[in-house]
């Protein structure tokens, strides 16, 4: 190659960086054997304490499930794994169709008859749908719940920075941790772009004024968080008048990966999809007349509106919406709803467990719930979580971040992989420190 | 040509019926409140083995890196070893909690932090944040960060400049942060205009957004230069990492004056794209930035790693700490090259792109000089004037012979582009192989060219049309025909509409 280029040494096609901006070398060590990386990754990693092997009653907005195997095998197809995003479409038709068939997922479970084919996560999905917002109305008030994670909190106030919006948050009843209706009208006013509400909420409420809401914030639209499991029993968003839903999909084939990657669900009325942000996959024809996919409204996207662009976002979550597609054809209708409503089963065994150890204050809202549910503890929240640990036992979220006027109590959460042996151990584990 | 890809007769999934194997131990009903009860859904129960198939049928009707060569500019498309799928596969990557007490996550934590200890030695910052989960994602990050400084020692600085040559990520993304994008234009050699830099900078001016080299794969010389214009009025120098495999140890932005910078651990770092993503867009800074990192930080005391908050942060940019999955495959990459071989890796991937440059040179030119980095853009201008044959049509002939087509019509400043990247980890056989087959297409009847792709699972694929009908989901497609599908298809009327036998996936004619 060197001799067809003309050439003595690679050294000479990097003669065009001058010498004042070269570097000798990297300070990092020479490179090691794939044995040796294996074995030295594997190595550090043990470290951790793993749901794989131990109780897990941790959730907000991620959640120990079980991902039947065959999602796996799928999500593991090389021709997916290193494809790129697919702007060749007459190569490509494979991904294009498993990500139309997502976004079709979707539309059942929300409502919504568009959607993309996927933001980073709930948080960013939460940041673009507000601006989303900013867009379609032009004004500069977004109002959220004051129980939110304070990761979503905190990503949301980054999002809408650059359009100059402000956060205002609506309170809840605290004694259901619903909506509160008369705080939500009074701040609903005409500089409201648009309102997000939770249905389970953070605190795991299956909020019954959200299906009230659009009625009660005027022209305002209205922005559903939903978590796609629940939706095999909850009322798709759309039946009560949400204009964007977004949601976590990690629970739909993907793992916990430490929180990362996780899958942003993002879906609105069809009348709103050329403000919509991310990448969308449309159905068409080929030269011949028949059926094909390719991506479509690219004109709304960053490489091609640059500045103008409804969203910047480029790489997505693209096999983790594969994986959720895959997850719901395996499981489906049926499997959705016997997988909500063992969650529903698990987490109330969970409760009456909670509620039997002295000194627990367990429900503490008085208000139907999903999957997940806080509980007043004798001890500092945090401080429990490292007593669990060492009993083997991943606890709750301590919610002092979240809900600083719950500090004193943890968010616990069960699944269908929560057994009643895991319950016992929990309870057990904490009967000994309350 | 050998190659024809698999063209099953795939309904869509939607389209299924069966019944489901998935089962759970049976529970008792729990109370769902009426104002929120589910009346029905409409998901097909199926066969796994059904779904299994379905699947993989589509999987052939795909194309990724193991398929064949995928010379997409600005992708970075190298091989994606796979010891960093197995070791992302570990139960103690993938069952892990995020919220975990840090205890039980010290595994996590280390290798985050020696992560972000290997990415700034390789690009001369002084601190990562592996947060963002994307390249867009870093860049959003950067500009929040670059705002955050200004704030900082009060000025209110309102203007990004980009020039026009740059990913279209990086205006998307100033704007977004709230900037006015300034475009410059490039100079007659392909590189940034100096004197329009300087007569772009003002007080105004929060950063000069750039890549090195440049996606024209032009190293900027002069970047010193630029960075003294942009300095020296007040602003930070903003480094796209998206070209960073063509320098690994013989230069990188921190010795090139850049301020702020983010990685595409997807590109350099070799892990899979996934179709799309996911991705991870780690930032890093030089020691002045780092208090305005996003929250939390990673902190190593007596032998234990922290989270650590602080206090001028800007945050967060998403949940959680970033797309862990991505981030061990990343380390293990680095762990497996190590210095001399991420070294290697730019030095073949610079090899490989002027090798191929060379030989494609008989039919297609090259404009702005000779000498590229890892990537390089040519023209089909001649071939389009002589034979009508445009960058499009020459992109879709590629797929004929099972070879992912080269990023076509960007950058613009170059007419019928072309912007081919073959990365390091393609053999001279493989180059030969696509160089062979891109002067032949140079040649070919322009009818065959024109018509292509033949051998795909579909012909051409009518964009415009998906653009019009906006169907983007089920859902859509029968509200639109307003009518069971099923029934229309068995009847035959819709053979008769070619709206509704696109749609309902009539067979081919």
């Amino acid at each position: 190659m060197l001799k067809r280029l003309g050439i003595g040494s690679v050294e000479e096609l990097f003669s065009d960086i001058p010498s004042s901006v070269r570097t000798d070398g990297i300070g990092i060590p020479p490179g090691m054997s794939e044995m040796e990386v294996i074995r030295e990754v594997t190595d550090m990693l043990s470290a951790n304490v793993t749901a794989y092997d131990r109780p897990c009653f941790m959730g907000g907005g991620v959640y120990r499930r079980f991902i039947p195997s065959a999602v796996k095998a799928i999500v593991s197809r090389s021709e997916f794994v290193t494809s790129y995003t697919p702007y060749q479409a007459e190569i490509s038709q494979g991904m294009l169709q498993a990500l139309f068939e997502y976004q079709s997922y979707i539309a059942e479970l929300t409502g919504m008859e568009a959607v993309n084919s996927s933001n980073y996560d709930a948080a960013n999905a939460l940041g673009e749908a507000a601006t989303m917002c900013y867009r379609v109305n032009r004004r500069r008030k977004f109002l959220i719940p004051q129980v939110i994670s304070c990761d979503k909190r905190s990503t949301l106030r980054n999002y809408v920075s650059g359009a100059g919006m402000e956060i205002v948050e609506y309170a809840h009843d605290p004694r259901t941790g619903e909506a509160d209706m008369e705080d939500l009208k009074r701040k609903a006013d005409d500089d409201v772009s648009g309102v997000y509400v939770e249905v389970p909420n953070f605190l795991g409420v299956m909020d019954r004024q959200a299906a009230e809401m659009k009625a009660a914030i005027g022209d305002a639209l209205l922005v559903v968080g939903a978590d796609p499991i629940s939706l095999g029993i909850l009322k798709a968003p759309g039946d009560y008048g949400a204009d964007i839903v977004i949601g976590e999909g990690q629970s739909l084939g993907s793992p916990m990966n430490f929180g990362g990657p996780m899958l942003g669900l993002f879906g609105c009325r069809q009348e709103l999809v050329r403000k919509m942000p991310g990448r969308v996959i449309g159905l068409t024809r080929d030269a011949e007349g028949k059926r094909a996919f390719c991506m479509t409204l690219q004109t709304r996207e960053q490489h091609i509106r640059r500045s103008k662009a409804t969203s910047n976002i480029c790489t997505n979550e693209a096999l983790m919406a594969v994986a959720a597609a895959a997850y719901l054809a395996i499981v489906g209708r049926d499997g959705l709803r016997s997988v909500a409503r063992s969650n529903m089963a698990s987490a109330r065994k969970l409760r009456d467990a909670l509620a039997s150890v002295k000194g627990v204050e367990c429900p503490v809202l008085d208000a139907p719930f999903f999957n997940e549910l806080p509980a007043r503890l004798p001890i500092r929240p945090e401080k429990m979580s490292k007593v669990l640990m060492r009993k083997s036992i991943i606890g709750g979220i301590p919610l002092a971040k979240h809900v600083p006027e719950m500090g004193d109590c943890m968010l616990f959460a069960a699944t269908e992989m929560t057994t009643d042996r895991e319950i016992e151990m929990l309870v057990e584990a904490m009967e000994v420190v309350s | 040509m050998s190659y024809h890809q698999a063209d099953y007769d795939v309904r869509l999934i939607q389209e299924m019926k069966g019944r489901t194997d998935f089962s759970l131990p049976p529970v008792e009903e729990g109370f769902v409140p009426e104002e929120l009860r589910r009346a029905s859904l409409n998901i097909p129960n199926l066969e796994e083995n059904e779904v299994v198939r379905h699947y993989t049928n589509l999987s052939q009707m795909n194309f990724g890196v193991d398929n064949g060569f995928y010379p997409l500019g600005s992708c970075t498309m190298k091989y994606n070893p796979k010891y960093a799928d197995v070791l992302a596969s570990l139960p103690t990557v993938t069952d892990v909690h995020p919220a975990e007490d840090e205890e039980g996550v010290q595994g996590s934590l280390r290798l985050m932090y020696e992560l972000e200890r290997a990415l700034a030695a390789i690009s001369g910052m002084d601190a990562v944040s592996l947060q963002p989960a994307a390249g867009a994602h870093g860049e959003f990050t950067g500009m929040l960060i670059a705002k955050a400084y200004h704030d900082s020692i009060g000025e209110k600085r309102t203007e990004v400049i980009i020039p026009d040559a740059a990913h279209g990520t990086n205006p998307a993304s100033a704007a977004m942060a709230g900037f006015d994008v300034i475009e410059i234009p490039s100079s007659p050699e392909g590189r940034v205009d100096l004197r329009a830099l300087e007569s772009a900078v003002s007080p105004r001016t929060a950063a000069l957004m750039l890549t090195n080299p440049n996606t024209l794969g032009i190293f900027e010389k002069d970047i010193l230069k630029m960075a003294e214009t942009v300095h020296g009025a007040g602003g930070l120098l903003y480094y796209d990492g998206a070209n960073l495999n063509a320098v690994m140890g013989r230069t990188n932005p921190g010795v090139m004056d850049f301020d702020i910078m983010h990685f595409n651990l997807h590109k350099t770092f070799a892990t899979p794209h996934g179709g799309g993503g996911p991705g991870a867009g780690p930032v890093g800074v030089k020691a002045f930035l780092e208090p305005f990192l996003p929250s939390p930080r990673i902190v190593l005391t007596d032998g234990a790693y922290r989270f650590e908050e602080r206090p001028r942060s800007i945050g967060k940019v998403r949940s959680f700490h970033g797309n862990f999955a991505v981030l061990v495959r990343a380390y293990a990459y680095i762990l497996r090259c190590g210095s001399d071989g991420l070294k290697a890796a730019s030095e073949g991937a610079v090899l490989n792109a002027n090798y191929l440059r060379k030989r494609l040179a008989p039919k297609y030119d090259m404009p702005f000089g000779e000498l590229r980095k890892h990537e390089f853009v040519v023209s089909a201008r001649r071939i389009k004037e002589e034979r009508d044959i445009s960058a499009l049509d020459i992109s879709k002939r590629l797929l004929d012979h099972g070879t992912m087509a080269p990023t076509i019509y960007f950058p613009s400043l170059v007419e019928e582009a072309l912007m081919i990247e073959p990365t390091e980890t393609e053999s001279m056989e493989t180059l030969d192989r696509f160089a062979d087959i891109m002067l032949h297409i140079a040649d070919e009847d322009p009818e065959v060219v024109k018509d292509a792709p033949h051998n795909t699972s579909v012909r051409r694929v009518d964009e415009v049309h998906a653009a019009k009908e906006l169907v983007l989901s089920h859902l859509r497609l029968r509200r639109r025909l307003g009518g069971d599908l099923a029934a229309m298809k068995a009847d035959g009327d819709a053979k008769n509409c070619s709206f509704c036998a696109t749609l309902i996936g009539t067979e081919k004619k």
